[in-house]
């Protein structure tokens, strides 16, 4: 009742303003259901939505960026503190070019670098989709950077470095599925947000696309498929992985936990697979040995594994497939930063529950049991002993990874 | 001054394994579900991780996961003319607090009672004829089958993943599993658990004396398993760390392993944890249930209005419950009138520690699980000819290696004393060659007119709410059936070339303080007639319709086995009755 | 069915904003989960006795040394921390009864009705040592139970076990029966709690403590499994040699 109410107010007011061109898309259903569908793909709920709050897309949840705490704006159709007054053009704006209403330019903390990618139907749709949900009153204040990120103008010149405006161009010699799925990783599933290194800036080391980074204390691994740690990995693994958040080698936790939980696990099974496709379709870069660990560290970490590890994750660091990480095989227990080891070690970690995957697992937290020396010793054993890498962790790393979990609230 | 919430469709007081059911299966049909919870929220890796569930201080000795007796507690008395006084710290059972409640730290056995059980009454007066009960035994039949009851077992085995060895799957006997079970629809989800040495060597010996054993059926899984929800357990690890703990590892069935992850994905179904319901409530005409009024850790009171309540406490809080809301008549035992309290039953247990040549046997006691071992049937129910032995019921028997945790499992042999060098040296030598099951044997407790549950008239709860007080001593016929049970199990210890045996029979008086089980059974029983129960073969009060009462409160009896599989098997039941039958038109499903 | 939800969702907001339901909490659409665990073990370390005066804590340690006495392989009471673990017990919730039912009236009933008795172990502990105290002197000139010999020690323990001797103001019986539960409590629980000293009570059977994962063994028969125990504070092997 209260859309309904809410959509003659809007159309009241267009009457008298006669300014703003709004397309009638939020009454055409399959446009809503598109929008529906592609909200979900690009996760917009996700940065838009406090965690636990009863109103979507609300704003406010703080967004870190390597300059500081962005919060997410409201983006309900209210018209006053959400987009209920924006035109398509301007959202289109927004989303595809990062220009704010006023023609400012937004922060890359908002993916308009893979938005871009989407269509302007797609914009289009999912504006019709957010038009449908409830307008809630919640003034945003996004800018909590210091200077001189403050400065949107500062953007300018990061768009014209970084910044390449442009839809999604099918590769001609490539499958329908694998250009699908690199349309949903490059686009709306904006993977490298997370996945792909940055520059100093924060933009991203175009030439190393989803070889792996680190944000939020968590390791966000490298996701390609030919070299890289998901080598091993079979499309089907990938495909369940995102659909449900385990699979027979690993379980989503931390901010993969949420994107499964809200975005992958609510994609048609077709779109998955293509993302798998396409991802088992990229080259990166082959892990690298380096000098083995030292042998007393090796040891200690063995006997803490045996004594603490085994009971979930087998002697042989096999685990239980969908329950417990196979850690031979888990692209974070493999990749070069151990933060997200670190971190699940430290403080523990819950997997994501989906409706196909109802358990959710957790990792219990072991901080409050080793000394530093002894994480570090674990961290080792397991990423050397079972995964594919041969970095030490020191007791110093862990001290700073234990010093910055305790000061964040995420 | 209670504030109102608004209503819901349900309301469930206790969320432990009725209560999840119950939760699960109504939330399922489309109701708007609530539970209320008197612990807390409580989780395998934030609460009982692998890192410290294993300590044995806090969980055994110290029961930090159960109710506190400063919580609420019960008064006792072994007969109608003494006074009794409060438990003021746990001994014979164990109450359980919090989510997941028993479910979160039982042993996971996991059994089925036997057809005849069902029908005790009609069956022993046919078998040996009226005047072979006790005079004031009062035991009754349920009101129900075993047939009505087998597809129920079959649900919370396969929600479980029970792992066990079927020994009749559709009347056809299994070589190697009960023969003396009901039919079994189909065979147990998962493969039995490996045994310990010990628990070979006893079957061993069991064949050799002409007994049939088999695996005990246990919650515990042999292999990792995904039950019928789409929920997820992993495989146990022997850690020996069950009973009164927390399972590390997400390898016991538990509300929290099994249920719970579902039934928490309902947009229907929410819970409030740490509020302890103090009354339910009823309109002027008392027939009807309007919801519950529960209290909240600052002390704040709230009324939860709904049009159907569960109640799926534990068994004495049921009853309690019940006579504090004015439902249901209370029972009286002098004028043998009313029903609520009535029946109420506890267990028959004792135990024989053998002593083995420590040169010869290493049993590696710690290697366990809550259900691990071989156990024998053929001296349960009326498995057996009573006629010669003079009393009824019986009760299952097996090697079951539960714990080697060392402030509770260092049998000494007899003789040896309480302290010093030879009290030491006795530990040493034996902790490795004594086998010290964890429930010996299993036997039933009948009830009796004078054994029962009314409202103590002296000590009260926190809140100035009266204890609920239990009158219960032990009867001739069960310590005659205990002595004759525990004989039996001692030949096979013998057979097994155990050196000395420390026979420990369960003698009377009935006493607060010795641990048997926390079986606690019957006070707000089921029947075929509002004269004979509290609750008709729904579990649906016979006042007040708009109320069922789970748990095994409403067994008329205690039969001789581990009560879980039943209790959870009546919970299916009932949510069955109500989604088929009370939804369709509430109202009483059996005319009065 | 949906109007009452929406009418939940709104009082919800209002019982948020109104009033507290705090550590009770309304728990909906996910297990809850946080970092950290949420219950994790209280650790007792070395350091200076909490509850036993210096006279109480030399005749506690004379005492768990004649429960468990040391021979040749295993330490005994005293050196298995035996009475520290029982000082940090008595200091802590088990010294007050706490979450015991302390609702009075306090009347003293049969034996299968379980203790009735408003005396706390802290207060048992005091009066039994000082009792203990005095008949010792008494009896040897002057001489506390620490400065018998322990054969004088293991006869005085015999006269409070068999109940010939009597306290004044507390239940010598009593006292002995809790020794007889609390110092073996000491050497088998686990070293987090104060006693069982480098494990050696669990060294001593062979109990591998917290060890969590057997499968490998469950089918070995009849052999001793080899592996040394772990506390909840882990073992020697968990700290690299050069850290």
């Amino acid at each position: 009742m209260r859309r309904v109410v809410a959509i003659a107010i809007a159309a009241a007011t267009l009457c008298v303003c006669a300014g703003p061109s709004r397309g009638a898309s939020s009454q055409d259903f399959a446009a809503v259901e598109r929008g529906r569908y592609l909200t979900t793909a690009a996760d917009c709920g996700s940065c838009h939505t406090t965690p636990g709050s009863a109103h979507p897309f609300a704003g406010g949840r703080p967004i870190e960026t390597p300059f500081g705490v962005l919060a997410a704006p409201n983006i309900t159709p209210d018209r006053e503190t959400g987009i209920g007054a924006w035109t398509d053009d301007e959202f289109d704006a927004a989303v595809r070019r990062g220009r704010s209403r006023d023609g400012a330019r937004l922060y890359p903390a908002m993916p308009f670098p893979y938005y871009t990618r989407m269509s302007r139907q797609d914009v289009a749709d999912i504006r019709a989709y957010l038009d449908t949900v409830e307008p809630v009153h919640n003034a945003v204040t996004v800018n909590r950077l210091p200077f001189p990120f403050d400065l949107r103008s500062s953007m300018i010149a990061w768009d014209a470095m970084y910044f390449t405006p442009g839809e999604f161009r099918p590769d001609a010699s490539k499958s329908k599925e694998w250009n699908r799925g690199a349309y949903l990783v490059q686009g709306p599933g904006h993977c490298g947000a997370c996945h792909t290194p940055k520059t100093l800036l924060g933009s991203d080391e175009s030439s190393k696309a989803l070889h792996g980074s680190v944000l939020q204390g968590w390791t966000a691994p490298e996701i390609t498929g030919k070299q890289g740690s998901l080598r091993d990995w079979s499309v089907e693994d990938i495909a369940a992985y995102l659909k449900t958040g385990h699979n027979k080698n690993a379980a989503a936790a931390g901010l993969m936990g949420e994107v499964v939980g809200r975005s992958t696990s609510h994609l048609t099974d077709g779109d998955v697979e293509d993302i798998a496709i396409y991802l088992k379709d990229l080259s990166g870069s082959a892990p690298g040995k380096t000098a083995s660990p030292d042998k007393d560290v090796m040891n200690a970490g063995g006997a803490i594994y045996q004594d603490l590890c085994s009971a979930c994750h087998r002697g042989d660091g096999k685990g239980v497939p969908q329950m417990f990480p196979n850690l031979t095989e888990v692209a974070t227990v493999s990749a070069a930063k151990p933060d997200t080891v670190l971190r699940v070690i430290i403080q523990g970690a819950a997997s994501v529950s989906t409706e196909k995957e109802p358990t959710g697992p957790a990792m219990p937290a072991f901080g409050w049991q080793l000394d530093d020396a002894q994480i570090a010793a674990v961290a080792t054993y397991v990423r050397s002993h079972f995964g594919k890498q041969d970095s030490a962790v020191s007791a110093a790393d862990v001290g700073r990874a234990r010093s910055a979990l305790a000061a964040r609230v995420n | 001054m209670s504030r109102k919430l608004p209503a819901k469709d349900v309301v469930i007081v206790g969320l432990g394994w009725t209560g999840s059911i119950m939760a699960y299966e109504l939330a399922d049909a489309g109701l708007d579900v609530i539970a209320i919870e008197r612990g807390p929220w409580r989780n395998t890796a934030t609460d009982y991780p692998p890192g410290y569930a294993a300590d044995e201080l806090r969980y055994r000795i110290r029961h930090d996961l159960f109710l506190r007796p400063e919580q609420t507690t019960f008064t006792f008395r072994n007969k109608m003319n003494q006074t009794a006084l409060p438990i003021r710290s746990w001994g014979a059972f164990m109450p359980p607090n919090g989510v997941g409640g028993g479910g979160v730290h039982w042993n996971a056995e996991t059994w089925r009672f036997l057809p005849s059980d069902f029908v005790a009454r009609t069956h022993l007066v046919n078998r040996y004829g009226a005047d072979f009960l006790p005079k004031d035994m009062t035991i009754q039949d349920w009101g129900i089958t075993y047939d009505d009851l087998e597809p129920h077992y079959d649900r919370f085995e396969y929600l479980c993943g029970t792992s066990g060895q079927a020994g009749n799957v559709n009347g056809q006997i299994i070589e190697g599993g009960n023969p003396f079970e009901g039919p079994r629809s189909r065979p147990y989800p998962n493969p039995p658990q490996q045994q310990p040495f010990g628990a070979t060597l006893f079957a061993k010996a069991a064949r050799e004396l002409g007994y049939k054993p088999f695996p005990q059926p246990s919650g515990n899984m042999s292999q990792p398993y995904r039950n019928p929800l789409g929920v997820r357990l992993g495989p146990c690890t022997y850690c020996g760390f069950c009973e009164w703990f927390g399972c590390g590892n997400y390898s016991k069935a538990t509300p929290q392993t099994t249920i719970l992850p579902a039934l928490l994905r309902k947009q229907n179904f929410s819970l409030r944890d740490n509020s302890e319901v103090t009354r339910i409530n009823l309109d002027a005409s008392g027939k009807r249930a309007t919801g519950v009024t529960f209290v909240d850790t600052d002390g704040n009171e709230w009324e939860q209005p709904a049009d159907l309540v569960i109640l799926s406490a534990y068994t004495i809080f049921n009853v309690q419950l019940l006579l504090l809301s004015g439902i249901g008549e209370p029972y009286d035992p002098i004028a043998d009138t009313g029903t609520v309290g009535r029946n109420f039953t506890h267990q028959t247990i004792s135990d024989v520690t053998s002593f083995f040549d420590p040169a010869k046997f290493v049993f590696n006691p710690f290697i366990a699980s809550g259900a691990i071992g071989m156990c024998i049937d053929e001296f349960n129910g009326d498995n057996f000819d009573h006629g010669p032995h003079g009393f009824v019921g019986g009760g299952y028997m097996g090697q079951v290696q539960t714990n080697g945790r060392p402030i509770e499992t260092t049998p000494v042999p007899p003789g040896t004393p309480a302290w010093g060098a030879e009290w030491k040296k006795a530990v040493k030598e034996n902790y490795q060659s004594a086998l010290k099951p964890g429930t010996g044997v299993h036997g039933s407790m009948y009830s009796y007119r004078d054994v029962y549950v009314d409202l103590d008239p002296t000590y009260k709860d926190r809140f100035g709410r009266p204890l609920a007080r239990m009158t219960i001593d032990f009867h001739d016929n069960e310590l005659k059936q205990n002595k004759f049970l525990t004989d039996k199990f001692a030949e096979i210890f013998k057979a097994m070339g155990a050196k000395q045996i420390k026979k420990e029979y369960r003698k009377g008086p009935y006493d607060i303080t010795k641990y048997q089980t926390t079986h606690l059974c019957g006070g707000a029983i089921m029947g075929t007639v509002p004269g004979n129960s509290t609750l008709n073969r729904y579990l649906q009060s016979w006042d007040v319709p708009n109320l069922f009462v789970t748990g095994a409160s409403a067994f008329p009896q205690n039969p001789g086995y581990n009560p879980t599989g039943t209790v959870a098997a009546l919970a299916y039941w009932t949510a069955d009755a109500i989604r088929s039958k009370y939804l369709k038109n509430p109202g009483r499903l059996i005319d009065a | 069915m949906l109007d009452r939800r929406t009418f939940l969702a709104a009082s919800a907001l209002w019982l948020a904003s109104s009033t507290s339901l705090t550590h009770a909490s309304e728990i909906r659409e996910h297990m809850p989960w946080s970092p950290f665990p949420s219950s994790e073990p209280h650790i007792e370390r070395p350091g200076p006795w909490k509850f036993f005066t210096a006279d109480e804590a030399r005749a506690m340690e004379a005492i768990v040394d004649r429960i468990i006495p040391p021979d040749r392989e295993t330490p005994g009471g005293k050196d298995a921390g035996c009475a520290v673990f029982i000082d940090r017990q008595l200091k802590g919730p088990y010294g007050a009864s706490s979450g015991l039912y302390k609702l009075g009236p306090y009347v003293k009933g049969i034996k299968q009705q379980g203790s009735q008795s408003p005396v706390t172990p802290a207060e048992l502990y005091r009066k039994g040592l000082a009792n203990l105290d005095r008949i010792c002197k008494v009896n040897n000139g002057g001489k506390g139970f620490a400065d018998l010999s322990a054969d004088e020690q293991d006869s005085v323990l015999k006269t409070i076990e068999s109940g010939t001797v009597e306290f004044e103001d507390v239940d010598a019986q009593g006292f002995f029966d809790a020794l007889l539960k609390d110092v073996p409590e000491g050497f088998f629980s686990d070293p987090i709690h104060g006693g069982n000293r480098d494990m050696v009570g669990w060294k001593m059977i062979g109990f591998p403590g917290i060890r969590y994962d057997y499968r490998d063994w469950i089918g070995r028969h009849n052999e001793r499994y080899p592996y040394p125990p772990v506390s909840i504070m882990g073992r020697a092997d968990w700290t690299p040699h050069k850290a």
